[in-house]
């Protein structure tokens, strides 16, 4: 399978300025400073990469939105945040080769006019912040950064920004308040950032993965690059697995292949751990809807799944999913989905940044029932009124954080709507157990 | 509370890292230093420092140390496990992990043992899940935890201090 | 339509308002029950709005040039009106149906204790229950509670009733030099506070209270001394060398119970004579607590609906009624009262009948 982004990931000194030129690094930093930087973004827009941090959206058509006004400086920012449960693939690209991100950031900063551009990463990734400096350090140290660059005239400075502590950040208004040095509360949009962002001027802010995108973008001209995935999921995607499996890990995938084959191959997860069955599974971070096995495989009109955005949220919220950030969680056969969405509801309350109502107050009355039906002190009525609580969090909220809160319940609870219902029925044995059903779902067909 | 002129050379550093007039930016790395130096935890006086050195109302530095999950606000132990609860951690059971601590050290989530060593808190989601369960300490993670593990680290911890 | 003017339709009533202005604002322009509640934001504080969510409207039309709708609802105080733009307020089913969830969530947490809180009769979260909200409760848990702060002489600060719009910060901000409150912890702990007790000083900090929409900020000098329906509110002023000195005083008898800005309809300070906000000193507000430190104007024209409007029959205000024109034709009453009953015949004005009305009132009508 084709690997743009972590080929080089487990190679001896990658981490290091002088093994990652070895093996091609920043030979697309020297091609991309002779074009035009319109023409980077024209690549970029060619290549239909699409923001890897969970929204999907075209990136060069993003970047295009960017307010050019003369005298006002304008940003890049790189949201290293991550924070979505289940997602661990941009520390993972960080941690092992920092100066993709580095190259992708020059390049982009070039493309977009920042001559002073940042990186905002969750500060308990605090090793990684060292190493982030380090590899700025080697690229200035080897004319890649600071004034006039390779001689083409570009001055370009990168400032690793560490935050403390607030998933909310990973949302681009919130992180750029943050980066401000204040508290973490999304903006009122509009304006937008790509008009009023970063101290109030024009302000790009993208995924690491999507940053690093651009290093093979421009290595191989966008038009190549979109020739690699299938429909609008062009390109490669990071996936990092989790729960569930033998193979726990971040995975490099084409988006050509199918949910049955990621789960069960060698290659990737290798199948279910402990010769268990797959029960459900939440393929892109915890804010997507879960999905029980049998629509995780196959979509409602029985077609095989793949791995890529058009397949994953085939069927819409009913029967589907998203693509989101990547972050693959299994769960087998053992495990409650009860208690799994209470320890979401737990996570999104926590998070909440407390701005507007639904989320504040809805957030943690989600949570608070949801842990009552867990420990055997729920009604039936609870699951009707769960229902309607995220169904009025919903798209009501400044930023999609209610969203996200919303979504893993009402998943939850549509597709196993008998499990919450067995936790009232059982509330002794739901004391007891941490699971409900087992051998929910049906037995599949492993892959040979 | 003050900081060395190693510190300050650092805190200097920072600041230059934000445009002219932007220092309030500095906040949070200046804040995480203020920490570390204040015995990993920030008292109203090492707020009231860090405003002063970014000429900031302290409420301003207030309201961001209250907002982030990272900074303490309470004395802490000298060791800080920091175990992730999250689903993912869950499914690889976390609970045992935190119940296995709780029990060893004799203290809840969010005490500190008596002697001032260890405390326990739990956390959400710090993007290791496919290393479940995990907590950090510090700088570092602690990945694919099992009692075993946290005895070692307990041990490891008490030996260094003695 | 004169060439700078936007044209807006809420709730099927067309209004042209200069580009710039909200949703809300438009709204406000036409009146009545279009116009959407909002309970954070505050025109005459700067970057207010967008949090509380009561006033989310569907917008079924974007503009004349896009006319697709957008598909979330909005929040018309933070949403700027486009040429052609058709929002949806009271005739949008999704739309009530949000508020009524954004007002279960307000209440959920908020104490129910009306009848001890001072700010009962004038407060924005019991009209907007009252109007918006649910029977009931299905919250089972138990609510939020705080620890009370001292906010020293002047100002009682109960968070346990706040709803957090942040108007009090904002004030804070943008009246006084140094702000010495703010927003501390986050998501549902998130709390007004000064962190380490302190008193709030500033000559015009007791603004803050007349700002909250709720009984989270009050005056300390008024707390438990009368309720608001019980004292009679008139507009006064005062030479005063801080403020304007226009102010509404509460009175019961000759005695001045509580000094307060005068506000306007959606309950906002009112401007001075040269265009500004007329926020009033510390002073006005809490030491001119005797009728001869002021020059009284008159009674205060008080809106009927509300509960201060009892007891006072001067000045007082019909609101404009819009049903007519949002449904476009004349309500069909289940009702008619005046089908079954003698007694309220139409052509008689009560407020004209001298004395207690007897029947030769009614059956001799003077003014039929």
């Amino acid at each position: 399978m084709v690997k743009l982004l972590l080929e080089n990931a487990q190679k001896e000194g990658i981490r290091f300025l002088k093994t990652y030129r070895e093996n091609g690094g920043y030979q697309s930093l020297e091609k991309a400073l002779k074009m035009a930087p319109d023409n980077i973004t024209e690549e970029v827009k060619v290549s239909g990469l699409r923001g890897r941090g969970g929204a999907g959206f075209p990136t060069g058509l993003k970047w295009s939105f960017l307010a050019k006004p003369e005298n006002t400086p304008r940003y890049l920012v790189c949201n290293a945040d991550e924070s979505e449960p289940g997602t661990f693939k941009d520390r993972f690209l960080m941690e092992f080769i920092p100066h993709l991100l580095i190259e992708g950031m020059i390049i982009s900063s070039y493309a977009l006019g920042s001559n002073r551009s940042y990186i905002y990463i969750r500060g308990e990734y605090a090793w990684i912040v060292d190493i982030l400096r380090q590899a700025i350090e080697e690229a200035k140290q080897n004319g890649y950064l600071g004034k006039n660059i390779l001689g083409s005239g570009f001055d370009c400075e990168i400032f690793v920004h560490p935050g403390a502590g607030a998933y909310i950040c990973g949302e681009e208004t919130a992180l750029l308040e943050s980066l401000e040095g204040k508290r973490g509360n999304p903006r009122i949009k509009p304006p937008f950032p790509a008009v009023k962002g970063l101290w109030n001027c024009p302000t790009v802010v993208n995924n690491v993965e999507t940053i690093a995108a651009v290093v093979p973008i421009i290595k191989m001209s966008g038009a190549e690059y979109a020739k690699i995935g299938v429909g609008r999921s062009t390109g490669t995607k990071l996936i990092s697995a989790c729960g569930n499996i033998n193979k726990p890990g971040v995975y490099e995938i084409d988006m050509t292949i199918s949910v049955e084959d990621f789960i069960y191959s060698d290659e990737f997860c290798g199948g279910i751990a402990n010769g268990k069955k797959l029960k459900a599974c939440i393929p892109g971070g915890s804010s997507v809807p879960i999905l029980p096995a049998n629509l995780l495989l196959k979509t409602a009109k029985g077609e095989t799944r793949y791995m890529n955005y058009e397949s994953l949220s085939d069927g819409g919220f009913a029967t589907g999913s998203m693509m989101g950030s990547g972050g693959f969680i299994v769960l087998d056969e053992d495990q409650c989905v009860v208690k799994h969405t209470y320890t979401l509801a737990h996570f999104y309350r926590h998070e909440s940044c407390g701005q507007c109502s639904p989320c504040r107050e809805g957030t943690g009355w989600m949570e608070r029932i949801l842990k009552n039906i867990e420990t055997g002190k729920g009604k039936m009525s609870d699951i009707d009124l769960l229902w309607d609580i995220q169904s009025k969090i919903e798209g009501n909220t400044i930023c999609p954080l209610g969203d996200a809160a919303a979504w893993p319940v009402a998943a939850a609870i549509r597709h196993f709507r008998d499990e919450f219902e067995w936790h009232v029925l059982n509330p002794e044995e739901s004391q007891k157990r941490n699971y409900g059903l087992a051998n929910y779902a049906s037995p599949l067909a492993l892959v040979s | 509370m003050v900081f060395s002129e190693e510190k300050m050379n650092e805190v200097n550093r920072l600041i230059a890292s934000y445009p002219q007039g932007k220092q309030k930016s500095a906040i949070l790395p200046v804040l995480h230093l203020a920490q570390e130096v204040n015995g990993g935890w920030l008292s109203t006086e090492a707020m009231d420092y860090v405003a002063s050195l970014l000429q900031l109302d302290p409420i301003e530095v207030y309201e961001v140390a209250t907002f982030y999950s990272m900074y303490n606000l309470h004395p802490v132990g000298k060791y800080i496990f920091e175990v992730c609860q999250t689903g993912p951690c869950m499914i690889k059971g976390s609970d045992d992990i935190i119940a296995y601590i709780k029990e060893k050290l004799n203290i809840g989530i969010g005490e500190t043992t008596k002697d001032g060593m260890f405390t326990l808190k739990a956390v959400e989601c710090l993007g290791a899940c496919g290393y479940a369960p995990m907590m950090q300490m510090g700088k570092t993670y602690r990945e694919h935890l099992t009692r075993e593990k946290i005895d070692q680290i307990i041990e490891s911890c008490r030996s260094m201090n003695n | 339509m004169s060439e700078d003017l936007f044209k807006v339709t809420i709730d099927n009533i067309t209004i042209d308002v200069p580009p710039g202005t909200t949703i809300l604002q438009a709204a406000r322009k036409i009146g009545g029950d279009v116009t959407p509640p909002a309970m954070c934001y505050y025109s005459k504080l700067k970057d207010s709005g967008g949090k509380c969510r009561t006033c989310l409207v569907e917008v079924s039309k974007g503009s004349e040039k896009d006319p697709r709708p957008m598909p979330k609802l909005v929040a018309s105080c933070r949403t700027t009106v486009m040429d052609g733009m058709e929002v949806k307020n009271i005739t949008s089913p999704k739309a009530m149906e949000a508020r009524k969830g954004v007002v279960e969530f307000l209440l959920i947490n908020h104490p129910l204790d009306c009848p001890i809180c001072d700010q009962a009769g004038e407060c924005d979260l019991q009209d907007l229950s009252y109007g918006h909200g649910n029977e009931g409760s299905r919250f089972e848990f138990q609510k939020r509670v705080f620890e009370k702060h001292d906010l020293g002489p002047y100002i009682q600060l109960h968070m346990t009733r706040c709803i957090l719009c942040y108007r009090c910060v904002f004030v804070a901000d943008q009246l006084t030099e140094k702000r010495q409150h703010g927003i501390l912890d986050r998501g549902e702990r998130a709390e007004i506070a000064t962190y380490i007790s302190k008193s709030l000083e500033h000559d015009f900090i007791g603004n803050v209270i007349d700002v909250c929409p709720v009984g989270a900020l009050t005056d300390k000098t008024f707390r438990f001394k009368n309720r608001v329906w019980f004292t009679k509110p008139v507009d006064a002023h005062r030479d005063c060398d801080k403020c304007a000195g226009l102010v509404r005083l509460w009175l019961r008898g000759d005695e001045v119970f509580r000094v307060t800005v005068r506000r306007d309809e959606w309950g906002e300070v009112i401007n001075t004579p040269e265009g500004k906000p007329a926020w009033i000193c510390n002073e006005c507000r809490f030491e001119k607590k005797k009728e001869s430190d002021w020059i009284i104007e008159g009674p205060t024209h008080i809106n009927r609906h509300s509960v201060i409007a009892q007891g006072h029959y001067e000045g007082l205000k019909m609101p404009n009624e819009f049903l007519p024109e949002v449904i476009g034709k004349k309500p069909r009453l289940f009702l008619n009262i005046h089908d079954v009953s003698e007694v309220n015949r139409p052509g008689i004005d009560l407020s004209l009948i001298e004395g207690p009305a007897t029947s030769d009132d009614f059956e001799n009508p003077k003014n039929d």
